[in-house]
């Protein structure tokens, strides 16, 4: 048994933001991060191992420095790392996403009792589309929002979380499950994990190591695959400042309810 | 499915929208994409059709007409009462290969957004994700370009055009999805003009419902789709669907919102009841930050923000809220933002409409006598 979790490096969104005259993200002045929900999959994966010494492979899809990040999830205990790179990659939307990521999980290779883990949503794109269409490439069941796990033997389940409560999941392997928050608390890597991390497997996964998939076509890859395009991007006008109310006393409170009051906001 | 073509783009027609049911019942977030859904297929000029699955759900047709349905497809199969991703992929998609809808809208709701990448792959086509405004007419977007945007005229008026495969693409038939990004600093307007259906989620609680209409209710078309679907189709099984045991708050459709944040570390349990005082002598609820949250302080269905809910009431009162971006994002479009914090240079001061330097314990309770006094005076 393995599984194959999939992760994402983000720009840390919660730091400052940089963003171009032209309106476009200054994605290089960013700090980078390993994707929060991503690291809830990693746990899940984690633990499992921790119960059946299954085998966990990290795979993500990046520019090469996010060996980076595939380093920091195996000093957490995963066995080996999948970097996906290639210019002919390169800007995929989520469509074109999945369709390489699928084919990296068929070329490592998906059997009988697998899982795949990602997370729900990248808080770049906020899309939580790449879980649910990588499972439809593989034609493989998806649970999304997993809040909570529970594997006997080849059947998982699955707490879905909904606005309104959750339902209850059954779901055989292979299959993918996206993972929330509320799931677990990751751990941290381990001094000894870091040491380790560094003589584990990593491979390169490029186009050439996936052309010949089914799932690899020129047409259905990077920019020529997607078909979502963007029109605009741009930041939204800044709401001019509102008013500063000196002093912080029962005055500036009456005051402020007069206000309110006459706008007939209350 | 066989046969079917997304890229013949001129062989796609009408608007469509999923209107999602939990037990028999709609969910609001149909009213708002159907009412939005009318607009865009008057500026189309198309019909408007509604997408119910479920099981014996044909009663609630009538309502989705007054909301703006010109037609409704009812899909009523056992499999289909309780939501599963394979059950209603499959009947979705093989109704849209069948009647082709040139754009389908999908509310971001849980299920909405487990739902709608799954179809989007199946069918080959573009899905943009949690938008917040639409368009199809080219002046209509660009003008809300103009009061949202900081892009200069001579950008604005260049929308009319997107760049495609390296070829210029006139946009006048394409849906333009607006959506944020980057935690609402950036905005984004996504295209599909290669593919159809052209799909979107969108978020729940920032589009607009519209009036109901007694006399479009009494006109709607019902037409009972053909769904082949078995127990073989369902990769899943639903062993139960538990609800939350509380009453949960219901932050979107509320109109006075008071929400706390990291400023009631030092006494949480007076922060939240001055919290709820407020909240009651505004007649609003409480909401929150996710660092309330996280820290358990609040359950989860108070949270607002990126990850939580968004929220645009008349009046949100921040109370120690520093005033994150992904605070922001699900709060900046309320009528009138009060935040009342410590700390002078908290960015929540930025959004505020009203700002008060100062202790919420403190100052709180003297808004709630302030608000009461000021209703009692009216």
């Amino acid at each position: 048994m393995k599984i194959i979790v999939c992760v994402k490096q983000v720009p840390d969104t919660s730091g400052k933001l940089a963003v171009n005259p032209d309106g476009t993200l200054n994605r290089a002045s960013m700090e980078t991060i390993t994707n929060p929900d991503d690291l809830n999959a990693v746990e899940a994966a984690l633990k499992l191992k921790d119960e059946t010494g299954c085998e966990v492979i990290a795979v993500t899809m990046g520019p090469p420095p996010a060996e980076g990040m595939l380093r920091e999830i195996m000093a957490r205990g995963a066995d080996r790392g999948v970097l996906i790179s290639a210019r002919e990659f390169g800007g995929s939307d989520t469509y074109a996403t999945s369709q390489i990521i699928a084919a990296a999980i068929e070329h490592i290779g998906l059997e009988k009792d697998d899982i795949v883990f990602c997370g729900r949503q990248a808080i770049d794109g906020d899309t939580a589309q790449v879980g649910p269409q990588i499972a439809e490439k593989l034609n493989l069941p998806q649970v999304t929002y997993a809040q909570d796990i529970c594997k006997d033997g080849d059947t998982l389940t699955v707490q879905r979380a909904l606005e309104d409560g959750y339902m209850t999941i059954k779901v055989q392997t292979p299959c993918m499950i996206t993972c929330i928050k509320e799931l677990n608390e990751p751990r941290y890597m381990s001094i000894g994990g870091i040491y380790e991390a560094y003589e584990k497997p990593m491979e390169v996964f490029d186009y050439n190591t996936l052309k010949d998939s089914p799932l690899i076509d020129v047409n259905n890859i990077g920019l020529a695959g997607s078909p979502t395009n963007i029109l605009t991007s741009f930041t939204p006008p800044q709401k001019g400042a509102g008013q500063m109310l000196e002093g912080a006393d029962q005055e500036t409170c009456d005051k402020l309810a007069g206000m309110l009051a006459e706008k007939h906001m209350i | 499915m066989q046969n079917f073509d997304s890229s013949n783009v001129s062989a796609f027609k009408d608007v469509w929208v999923f209107c999602e049911q939990r037990e028999g019942k709609l969910m609001p977030t149909d009213f708002e994409l159907l009412s939005e859904g009318r607009r865009l297929a008057d500026e189309l000029g198309v019909k408007l059709v509604g997408l119910l699955l479920g099981d014996n759900v044909e009663g609630l047709a009538k309502e989705l007409g007054g909301y703006g349905a010109d037609k409704v497809i009812v899909a009523d199969h056992q499999l289909l009462g309780v939501y599963t991703t394979d059950g209603y992929t499959k009947v979705i998609c093989d109704i849209i290969a069948e009647e082709k809808p040139e754009i389908f809208l999908i509310g971001a709701s849980n299920i909405g957004r487990d739902l709608g990448p799954r179809c989007a792959a199946r069918l080959h086509t573009g899905l943009c994700a949690d938008c917040t405004h639409l368009d199809v007419d080219v002046a209509n977007y660009q003008e809300f370009l103009r009061n949202n945007s900081v892009l200069p005229e001579d950008r604005i008026t260049k929308t009319n055009t997107a760049r495609v495969l390296g070829q210029p693409h006139d946009v006048a038939k394409d849906l333009k999805m607006t959506r944020p990004a980057f935690g609402g600093n950036l905005m984004a307007t996504i295209i599909c003009p290669r593919f159809r259906p052209s799909m979107a989620t969108v978020r729940p609680g920032v589009l607009k419902k519209g009036a109901f209409d007694e006399a479009k209710a009494n006109a709607v078309e019902v037409v009972k789709a053909n769904v082949e679907l078995s127990e073989a189709d369902m990769q899943t099984e639903v062993v139960e669907v538990v609800k939350a045991a509380k009453k949960l708050v219901d932050l979107v459709g509320a109109e006075y919102v008071v929400s706390v944040g990291r400023g009631i570390s030092s006494n949480v349990e007076e922060g939240i009841k001055i919290a709820h005082d407020l909240a009651d002598a505004l007649g609003g609820v409480v909401g929150g930050s996710r660092a309330a949250i996280d820290s358990g302080w609040l359950t989860a269905d108070h949270q607002v923000g990126q990850t939580g809910k968004t929220v645009h009431p008349k009046i949100y009162v921040a109370l120690g809220i520093s005033g994150a971006i992904q605070h922001k994002a699900g709060m900046q479009e309320s009528e009138c933002i009060i935040a009342v914090n410590k700390n002078a240079s908290a960015p929540i001061f930025e959004i505020a409409d009203y700002g008060i330097t100062g202790d919420l314990f403190k100052v709180a309770p003297m808004l709630v006598e302030a608000i009461k006094a000021a209703k009692a005076a009216k």
